[in-house]
């Protein structure tokens, strides 16, 4: 059976005044229905510009996408019209952004949020949709949907917002839901909550779900498998499993050495990656991530290395000296 | 600036420490209609040479208790002994000697800059409000060291903040706050607006700077896992008060305040083989508002272990082990 959705050298671009950034420059990867994959990345390593080109929601000028296909059941979401492509957003594939306070609109209502959903894209009658809406709030684990449902977003705490918006999410039983930072913006305690809500109504739904975020903690809890984006490439991907235990990538082994663990005493000092981020705009020909790379050598200024089969099945790496980074970490650490 | 040496003599005694904000309602006359408890009976000291981290989520009055140390705010109630001075009641021509030797760094470096000035100017502008130094030319040659203290080329005092990286700009800001020679530094969450890779180069700054200069931190964040590693010691806050203070691994090995170990239970770590088999459960509930906050203890609508007591009474601080303080009626002796 093919996958849910199946992401072929997506490509897109942002014109800036200074000069063209490739912030998604080839990536491809799969999800299969019903399960978690995480995109984690810093900024500007285009982990959202990636994902709001599935649904072609890149602002255009100045963004453009230039190549790939989006393969969503079958269908290419690059060739469909915008009318088409329109019942796709919100319905088959539900969104769910970082800010919930920016991504509600202040000025109706919950209720009228969600039954517009229902009423657009389902032709629900108000009636309907207003039960339909009541049972979603309820099924999000807020209490007194009655209530909320005449209530305005600023009315709202932010954890309750972000379950309205998983709410909204959910209004029309999508296949496939983008959670971009679900949970940034959020408290510890509230992000825990939230987190667990996704993972259980996914489960429970069967629907397939894309995380996008910084957060390591949160992509070894809730991901299966895990796409780890450097200067818009996927650099790694792999299973949890592979990616945390049995990195390959410098960049990734790299970015899991220098987080500061809660469930560790204090070392003397942290492993920072040090030097800054690529600048997009100034992107040579070879590996983005050489000039913070400890075992870069003179072949990583020629190309740009591809992905390629590291350790177990489904675990790539785009990095010419991956079969030697595993041996040299493991006697470093 | 010499100072009595004695190694466990506290640099900064905070006793009782209030600040409640009025609430008003009213366009013309505006009327008080209540208060918003921010810190609401706040104790701790701060020992010469450690770090302190001050934890909470949003709203507990971490940030609000750092700004009346600086005198941002002018407390309700309390004392703020530094060094033998109340700064809670002093004039503002007295305190003027005492920020000196206080500094801050805040969270977000993209807004703690002024935009308008040189990286030079920015760093530069305290030695000259304090008259520290009188020649120009000399105060150049400090900025230039302090850059290179803080690991960036001397160069950068020409440029202006929108030309740095956000990791760069916060590296600005802790050059700006060590331009006086401070001995506490009040860091408020330095490092939660940068991407992993740079805030691992900021905390490990921050420590040799301690090292180096013998400064005295008070930390305030809301990740765990940087406090973890910094800290010598932790005060968690809920709704304004301090709830649990101990020594940092007395506190994240065994905490034992319901509210401390709901927030550590929250936290994932980086490591799938630990997440994935890990049984979950989110504390429930929001933090309630600090305008009418719970009676009793404020954490009892939300605790797992409250009993009906915990209604009514609110818990006092007490020293359940050495050096270990908890507010909670519930934890043995």
């Amino acid at each position: 059976m093919p996958p849910l959705l199946d992401i072929r050298d997506l490509h897109t671009e942002f014109r800036t005044g200074d000069g063209i950034v490739r912030a998604v420059d080839g990536i491809s990867y799969t999800v299969e229905a019903g399960e978690t994959v995480a995109i984690v990345g810093e900024s500007g390593s285009g982990k959202s510009v990636g994902a709001m080109s599935i649904l072609r929601l890149i602002p255009d000028p100045p963004g453009r996408i230039t190549g790939g296909e989006v393969l969503f059941s079958g269908r290419d979401l690059m060739k469909l019209p915008e009318e088409a492509m329109r019942r796709i957003r919100g319905s088959e594939i539900g969104m769910v952004f970082q800010e919930p306070m920016t991504s509600l609109n202040p000025v109706l209502t919950i209720g009228r949020q969600i039954t517009e959903v229902l009423e657009q894209h389902r032709g629900a009658t108000p009636a309907a949709a207003r039960q339909r809406a009541e049972q979603l709030l309820g099924l999000v684990g807020i209490a007194d949907p009655a209530r909320r449902l005449k209530q305005y977003p600023h009315q709202l705490s932010g954890g309750m917002r972000q379950r309205i918006m998983i709410a909204i999410a959910l209004t029309c039983d999508p296949k496939l839901i983008i959670a971009d930072e679900p949970t940034t913006a959020l408290d510890v305690t509230i992000q825990a909550q939230i987190l667990e809500l996704m993972k259980q109504l996914t489960r429970r739904l069967d629907i397939a779900l894309i995380i996008i975020t910084h957060n390591l903690g949160v992509v070894a809890r809730y991901a299966s498998r895990v796409n780890v984006m450097y200067a818009g490439r996927i650099v790694e991907a792999g299973s949890a499993a592979a990616i945390y235990h049995d990195p390959r990538h410098p960049y990734t082994i790299a970015l899991l050495r220098s987080v500061p663990r809660l469930d560790r005493p204090r070392q003397t000092r942290l492993d920072p990656i040090e030097g800054q981020p690529p600048d997009l705009t100034r992107l040579d020909n070879g590996c983005a991530f050489r000039p913070r790379c400890r075992f870069a050598v003179a072949a990583c200024a020629e190309a740009r290395p591809a992905l390629a089969p590291v350790g177990e099945a489904g675990h790539v790496a785009a990095c010419f000296r991956a079969h030697e980074t595993a041996a040299e970490t493991g006697e470093a650490a | 600036m010499t100072a009595s040496v004695t190694p466990l003599h506290p640099l900064l005694e905070v006793k009782g420490l209030r600040m409640h904000f009025p609430v008003t309602e009213g366009m013309l006359t505006r009327r008080l209609v209540g208060e918003v408890k921010a810190v609401d009976g706040v104790d701790f000291t701060v020992r010469r040479g450690e770090t302190l981290g001050l934890v909470g989520e949003s709203g507990c009055g971490k940030t609000t208790t750092g700004r009346c140390i600086l005198r941002l705010e002018r407390p309700t109630a309390g004392e703020i002994i530094y060094d033998g001075i109340d700064l809670a009641g002093l004039r503002r021509k007295d305190l003027l000697a005492l920020r000196r030797r206080i500094q801050v760094i805040f969270q977000d470096p993209y807004s703690s800059l002024n935009p308008r000035m040189t990286v030079g100017a920015i760093i530069d502008e305290p030695m000259k409000v304090h008259g520290i130094e009188p020649n120009a030319t000399s105060r150049g040659e400090r900025v230039r060291e302090l850059l290179s203290i803080c690991g960036l080329n001397p160069s950068f005092a020409d440029r202006y903040p929108h030309e740095m990286s956000g990791g760069q700009r916060q590296r600005v800001g802790i050059a700006r706050a060590l331009a006086l020679n401070p001995e506490f530094i009040v860091c408020d969450e330095p490092v939660s607006a940068l991407d992993v890779s740079i805030q691992a180069q900021v905390v490990n700054l921050l420590e040799d700077l301690r090292e180096q200069f013998g400064l005295t931190y008070l930390f305030i964040a809301h990740d765990l896992s940087v406090v973890r590693h910094l800290c010598q010691r932790v005060a968690v806050m809920y709704l304004g008060r301090i709830v649990e203070m101990a020594d940092s691994d007395a506190l994240f090995d065994a905490p034992l305040h319901p509210y401390t170990q709901a927030l550590l239970a929250a936290v994932p770590v980086p490591d799938p083989s630990i997440e994935q088999t890990r049984v979950f459960r989110p504390v429930q509930g929001e933090v309630p508002s600090p305008i009418n906050p719970p009676s009793g203890c404020v954490f009892h609508p939300r605790c797992p272990i409250a009993v009906e007591s915990c209604k009514h009474t609110r818990p006092e601080p007490r020293e359940v082990r050495p050096g270990h303080v908890v507010a909670c009626s519930q934890v043995d002796n």
